[in-house]
């Protein structure tokens, strides 16, 4: 917060003794860091806007750059569930108006929207600017931050289409956030000051309690819930996730462990090699998660006699536009050899045997 | 002595891999006779030399040398940096399948099921990343501290290592462990419904001494902003008031070797009692301020949502808790008899002054020995003699800490904080055992 930097200039000048001496505590250690230093990592913007800085960005503006910086992940409106719970969503014109958002309690809404929980606007600025996009954080200037979140309250039908968002009306934005009462500082889990002694929380007052009792506590042992029958398998084969001796063993579930001990062959071979290098962090087999799903790739290049050649080399220098906006990385770590036996395998259908 | 014991209703216990796939389904079905069976047909039958040669004189794994007893082994730094015996793969951390949809936002849970005492070794620590993770080359990262001090500074790694350090016990868990079992079961094993949990020895600088330095206005500056130097700059608020007490600290170790990159080498904060998420990996940066920063992590995330449609805001502390790991979720018991029910228990609010256990979902409790080390705001094993009478039963742990504070069971939570909270969910867990020995998760009210 640079609104901090002139009050300290002074505070140096004033307290320069006594500062000093604490700072002498342990010679040789540490030095002044610079105002460049101190404005290139200072980047946060409080609810009351203390570190926000000038500038300003339209909803249209705010459009093409989110089609260019956002899109791909979060969805033309904000709506994607691919990559991340959807951004918009879940509030009503009813909701701007009383600053809470009824789904919360009443379930309407499938998901939990951003737009849903948030209260405070600084905090929409404060995050897009220091990790948006995901792939290329700190990429974004302020008139940019200020444009993408203009289109972003767009979306949220909280500012109209023609707007302009900027450091001087930003303030008025945040008296019509569609959740901004909807947070309580009331419980026993902040372990600093109490409200009661201007800070936060009750002062560590417990909202659930219960008794030791020994004996005999319970008329009835009552089963709630257990795991249901779709989940069993769910977590792979329990055997292989505990120790071979002592207590107990674990429960053979899911994939038999002779199929999994089988060393892979063929297509499940090169499935394995694209785990392995983190190829499926990024992209789905039939699905686009950041990147192309396998299959869409292998539609896209269907028929293509070249097809092979120029996605090895794709792989191999990284490359952007294709597919959107997020860049593929190169990929550097892996041998010719393996890129040939990926490329194939996509194109073949990636299939999993 | 050659005999080896086949008295009538007891099964010997399973050396090493001594089950096939069919036996222990055979086991999972009841027939928990068996391998008695099996074996004593084996050593009529006179068919395999080797089992009926060990059933008339002992056990083959006494009377055939092995390999390890009859050969050389392997020379000194074999491997430079070791590794865990082969035969432990299986204990490993795990993403739970569906909980998140791309690997550089996720988590992976730490396998409590295998643990002993309570350090969780370095490999196995939980992960849980907003923005990927790196391994920051430390001769250029840096700390920063800004906002209300009278000297902005800047540390080196170096700097920071020269300062006088403390080591200490600590326990981490994230605020939405076990938040999957807010409405109901949903996972099979203790590795995912308590996972986000791991306990280490950090080594570093109380953060006070380096606010101390920089002359921090701790009249006006009650809250501190920790931020990461990822993708993501984590960023979250702390009160002054724990910077305070001085247990706060800035480490680069962790169980005598520096942090790993995946739990933020080279500094991370160390905020004991305080959920993950406020322990910034990759700390570069620390400002004093006069009011908190309602940050994504703490403003649309990290929040508990009341069923009144109410966040509440700035939940920090992790509430006293415990689990048994021995015998769990998604585990067989191979036979009925003794057994040594062992479990994890913790406080954020100081230490753990008592664990009682149930086997009967609750209605009757015994105390459980508490192991030592007993440290505040650390993990405190607790175990507890059972013989198993081929029954079923249900067993629970409930842990009390030094403030009084006696976890809750899942009505308890429930009624005061519904099902919708995700974050802090610290009810009594319950293991159902069946004849079978089959363990599972399940809920008593
Ligand atoms: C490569 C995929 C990707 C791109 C591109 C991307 N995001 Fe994100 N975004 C994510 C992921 C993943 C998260 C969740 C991060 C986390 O877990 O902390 C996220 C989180 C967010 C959040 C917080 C949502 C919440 O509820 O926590 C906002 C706001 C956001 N992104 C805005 C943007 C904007 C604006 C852009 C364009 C400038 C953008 N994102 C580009 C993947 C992406």
């Amino acid at each position: 917060m640079s609104r901090f930097s002139r009050t300290l200039i002074a505070l140096l000048v004033a307290g320069a003794a006594t500062s000093a001496a604490a700072w002498e505590r342990y010679p040789g250690i540490g030095r002044e860091a610079t105002p460049a230093e101190v404005q290139a990592w200072d980047i946060d913007v409080r609810p009351d806007f203390a570190g926000l800085p000038r500038g300003r960005g339209s909803v249209d503006d705010g459009l093409a750059l989110w089609e260019t910086h956002c899109a791909s992940c979060h969805g033309v409106f904000g709506e994607s569930n691919e990559v991340f719970t959807p951004l918009v969503g879940g509030t009503t014109q009813k909701d701007i108006e009383t600053g809470r958002v009824e789904a919360l309690v009443t379930g309407a809404f499938p998901q939990r929207t951003t737009l849903m929980k948030v209260a405070t606007v600084s905090t929409l600025f404060d995050y897009i600017q220091r990790a948006m996009p995901w792939t290329a954080p700190k990429s974004l200037k302020p008139d940019e931050v200020y444009a993408i979140l203009a289109y972003l309250l767009n979306l949220a039908e909280l500012v109209p289409a023609d707007f302009e968002l900027s450091d001087a009306n930003i303030h008025a934005v945040q008296a019509s956030m569609p959740n901004r009462n909807g947070m309580s500082t009331d419980h026993a889990m902040w372990p600093g000051a109490s409200q009661a002694k201007g800070g936060i929380g009750n002062g560590g007052m417990p909202d659930v309690s219960n008794v030791a009792c020994m004996t005999d506590c319970k008329k009835d042992v009552v089963i709630a819930s257990a795991l249901p029958a779709y989940a069993q398998d769910a977590h792979g084969n329990l055997a292989e996730q505990n120790r071979a001796v002592g207590q107990t063993r674990g429960k053979p579930t899911g994939a038999p462990a002779e199929a999994a001990a089988q060393p892979a062959v063929g297509a499940a071979a090169t499935l394995a090699l694209a785990k392995a290098k983190g190829c499926m962090a990024c992209h789905g087999v039939a699905n686009k998660l950041i990147g192309p799903g396998y299959n869409e790739i292998a539609q896209k290049y269907q028929g293509q006699a070249d097809a092979e050649g120029r996605l090895v080399a794709r792989l191999k220098a990284g490359g952007q536009g294709v597919w959107g906006a997020v860049p593929m990385p190169p990929q550097a770590h892996l041998k010719d050899e393996e890129l040939a036996q990926l490329v194939k395998w996509i194109l073949e259908g990636a299939k999993a045997q | 002595m050659a005999m080896i014991d086949v008295q009538p209703g007891r099964v010997r216990p399973a050396p090493e891999n001594f089950l096939t796939d069919a036996q222990i389904a055979a086991v999972k079905d009841g027939r928990r006779d068996f391998l008695r069976k099996a074996f004593l047909t084996a050593a009529a039958a006179m068919a395999a030399p080797a089992v009926a040669r060990a059933a008339v004189e002992g056990d083959a794994a006494i009377l055939e040398l092995p390999q390890w007893s009859t050969t050389l082994g392997l020379p000194v730094a074999t491997n430079p940096y070791g590794m865990p015996s082969k035969y432990e793969r299986g204990l490993q951390r795990r993403e739970s399948p569906g909980l998140t949809r791309v690997g550089g936002s996720s988590v992976a849970f730490t396998p409590l099921q295998g643990l002993f005492g309570i350090i969780t070794p370095s490999g196995l620590h939980f992960e849980r990343h907003h923005q990927g993770w790196h391994d920051v080359d430390p001769a250029k990262h840096r700390l920063m501290i800004n906002g209300l001090v009278r000297t902005q500074a800047v540390f080196t790694m170096d700097d920071l290592m020269r300062l006088p350090s403390v080591s200490r016990i600590h326990f981490i868990e994230c605020g939405a462990n076990t938040g999957m079992e807010w409405g109901n079961v949903a996972v099979p094993t203790v590795q995912y419904s308590h996972g986000m949990l791991s306990c280490s020895e950090f080594t570093g600088v109380p953060l006070k001494e380096i606010l101390d330095m920089c002359g921090a206005d701790y009249k006006k500056g009650r809250y501190v902003l920790a931020e990461g130097a990822d993708g993501s700059s984590m960023t979250r608020t702390i009160p002054m008031e724990l910077i305070e007490s001085g247990e706060v600290l800035v480490a680069y170790g962790m169980n005598g070797e520096m942090l790993r990159p995946e739990n933020g080498y080279p500094l991370r904060l160390v905020v004991p009692g305080v959920q993950g998420v406020s322990w910034v990996k990759w700390l570069r940066r620390i400002e004093v301020g006069d009011k908190p920063w309602a940050t994504k992590d703490e403003a649309v995330h990290y929040m508990d949502l009341m069923p009144d449609g109410l966040h509440r805001q700035y939940t920090s502390i992790q509430e006293c808790k415990s689990v048994i790991t021995t015998p769990s979720g998604g585990q067989l018991l191979l036979d009925k008899g003794f057994y040594n029910i062992s479990g994890m228990a913790w406080s954020g609010r100081g230490k753990v002054t008592r664990v009682d256990v149930s086997t009967d979902g609750g209605n009757n409790w015994r105390p459980a020995r508490l192991e030592t080390p007993v440290l505040s705001k650390a993990v405190t094993r607790f175990n507890i003699d059972w013989v198993w009478d081929g029954k079923p039963a249900i067993l629970q742990s409930r842990a009390v800490d030094e403030t009084g504070y006696v976890q809750p069971g899942y009505g308890q939570l429930r009624a005061v904080r519904g099902t919708k909270s995700i974050y802090h969910n610290n009810a009594i867990q319950s293991w159902k055992v069946v004849e079978s020995g089959e363990v599972s998760n399940v809920q008593v009210l």
